[in-house]
């Protein structure tokens, strides 16, 4: 489902965020990506997603090369990703169900199918009773739900997650953990970057574990 | 197909809302729009309108020669016997001293001042169509005629003509340029005003691309908001003409009275309108478009 073979990033200035990193994740895995902040964990995220492209190496997802993907392929890739933010980047000029419908729209699905499957994201999250609610007046954990819901809403076959429980106190924390696992369950690859060890102990997944851009095991 | 109509009922409705929660704004960069363009409308209309008066006017060359105004009903028995020997003469017809005044009062409501005339200053005339237009042998025809007996004068009447043809080429011409000038001016400005709609929409544009938005999605909403624009400008710049030409038709009617000849400016025809809104609505378009190029050509996975 996404492999990496001696992949390098080298940033403008020389600074090198990943040193030959080599790893493959199977469809329907659930893997942590743990570290120390700079560690290279969100870089790693953002390959994936075709927000950059390697410098050298190759990262393969979902069959297509990244390094070598055209722009106008970009879109579609990530519509096949479930895409979930630190920051959440919700829009605040519209009401949490407009937050969700957002993928639906651009995928060009009709309006009355686009609200059933946001109303089944949002009840997934719990939060179908605040749809007309502007993100604004939600709380930190809310939003992160928010998020989560617009991020699965697509039903995509990989979900990326950096930090998604950064800001969240421990028992938050570990309910939107949960929902994840939920998520694999269903046979949904994910891909959660996270600094927090202590949480992911729990769990029988996978763990790479990045240090200075380099794999340490 | 259903699909590409919502993707774009889905644009409208965004950049209608837009317009509705701005609408001073989008009124004000409208009418710049509008006050731009009007200013090679209206002189366009204003040359269309001297250029119909033209039209009545004959353009092929037309040879007047006039009998000295002494002559007699014989003479011109004689002239005329002359003329239909000219091989180089189409046609020609007499136009008697006595029509002539005639016309000459019933065209230009000069009668009060031809009652104070003792007798009658115009000459006999013979009007005269010759077969070729060419320059060189309408001059031998001249020349031929002068020599005629009592022929006083002979006017070759294309040259005011040709003038006057030639001033409205060079005011079309001028309008050309300057519709080309404001053109690119207008594209400018739209694509001005649709950075600054795009940086406003920074956030929204980046999460949409995030989350697999097209090029062409993105792009969308710009463009109906610079072709509207543009469509708006066009009105408007109907609109100012329109008023602008009610205005000059007050005084021009007046004038017209005074000279006892009735004229007033025409708008341009509804052919000439439409294809205004289409300019204008292309203009802010390619405005559009060109700003959300730019913008999108920094987007893309970084290397």
């Amino acid at each position: 489902m996404i492999s990496f073979s001696q992949v390098y990033k080298r940033y403008p200035g020389g600074h090198e965020a990943l040193k030959n990193l080599s790893f493959t994740i199977a469809p329907g895995e659930m893997v942590f990506i743990t570290g120390p902040t700079g560690a290279g964990k969100s870089t790693l995220l953002r390959l994936v997603a075709a927000i950059e492209r390697p410098s050298s190496g190759s990262v393969v997802v979902s069959g297509q090369n990244i390094g070598k993907l055209r722009r106008s392929a970009v879109p579609f890739l990530r519509r096949n990703l479930g895409l979930i933010f630190q920051d959440h980047k919700l829009l605040y000029d519209r009401n949490v169900l407009a937050n969700v419908i957002l993928p639906l729209d651009i995928a060009g699905l009709p309006r009355a199918e686009s609200m059933k499957r946001a109303r089944a994201a949002l009840d997934k999250v719990k939060l179908l009773g605040l749809e007309k609610a502007n993100p604004i007046s939600l709380s930190g954990g809310e939003q992160q739900r928010l998020c989560i819901a617009r991020a699965i809403v697509n039903r995509p076959a990989i979900v990326l997650a950096d930090e998604p429980t950064g800001n969240l106190d421990a028992d938050y924390a570990s309910k939107i953990m949960e929902m994840f696992k939920s998520f694999n369950q269903v046979g949904v690859t994910l891909l959660i970057s996270t600094h927090d060890e202590s949480l992911i102990t729990r769990y029988s997944s996978r763990v790479l574990h990045l240090k200075q851009g380099e794999l340490s095991t | 197909m259903m699909n590409w109509l919502s993707q774009h009922r889905l644009a409208l409705g965004l950049i209608l809302g837009r317009f509705a929660r701005a609408p001073f704004s989008s009124l004000l960069a409208m009418l710049v729009f509008g006050v731009t363009l009007s200013l090679p409308l209206g002189l366009y209309t204003l040359i269309e309108n001297v250029k119909a008066v033209a039209g009545n006017v004959r353009l092929e060359p037309q040879i007047t020669a006039f009998l000295s105004t002494g002559a007699e009903v014989g003479d011109a028995r004689q002239v005329e016997s002359r003329l239909k020997k000219l091989r180089a003469i189409k046609q020609f017809h007499f136009i008697p001293r006595d029509q002539a005044l005639h016309e000459l009062l019933q065209s230009t409501g000069l009668a009060d001042v031809a009652a104070g005339l003792e007798r009658n200053p115009l000459p006999d005339a013979f009007v005269i169509e010759p077969k070729s237009f060419n320059a060189d042998e309408l001059d031998t025809l001249r020349n031929e005629l002068m020599k005629l007996p009592k022929v006083d004068k002979v006017l070759l009447d294309t040259a005011w003509a040709e003038r006057l043809n030639a001033m409205l080429r060079l005011g079309r011409d001028i309008v050309l340029i300057l519709a080309v000038l404001l053109g690119f001016a207008l594209v400018v400005i739209t694509s001005n005003t649709i950075r600054l709609q795009i940086l406003s929409q920074r956030e929204e544009i980046e999460i949409s691309t995030l989350i697999g938005a097209t090029d062409a999605f993105i792009r969308r909403p710009f463009l109906y908001h610079g072709a509207l624009q543009g469509l708006g400008g066009g009105l408007a710049a109907w609109l100012i003409v329109s008023l602008g030409l009610q205005l000059l038709n007050v005084g021009i009617t007046d004038l017209a009275k005074l000279y006892a000849t009735q004229f007033r400016l025409l708008p341009l025809d509804a052919n000439y309108n439409l294809s205004l809104l289409l300019f204008s609505s292309l203009l802010g378009w390619l405005g559009a478009f060109l700003a959300v190029g730019r913008h999108l050509s920094r987007t893309g996975p970084r290397a």
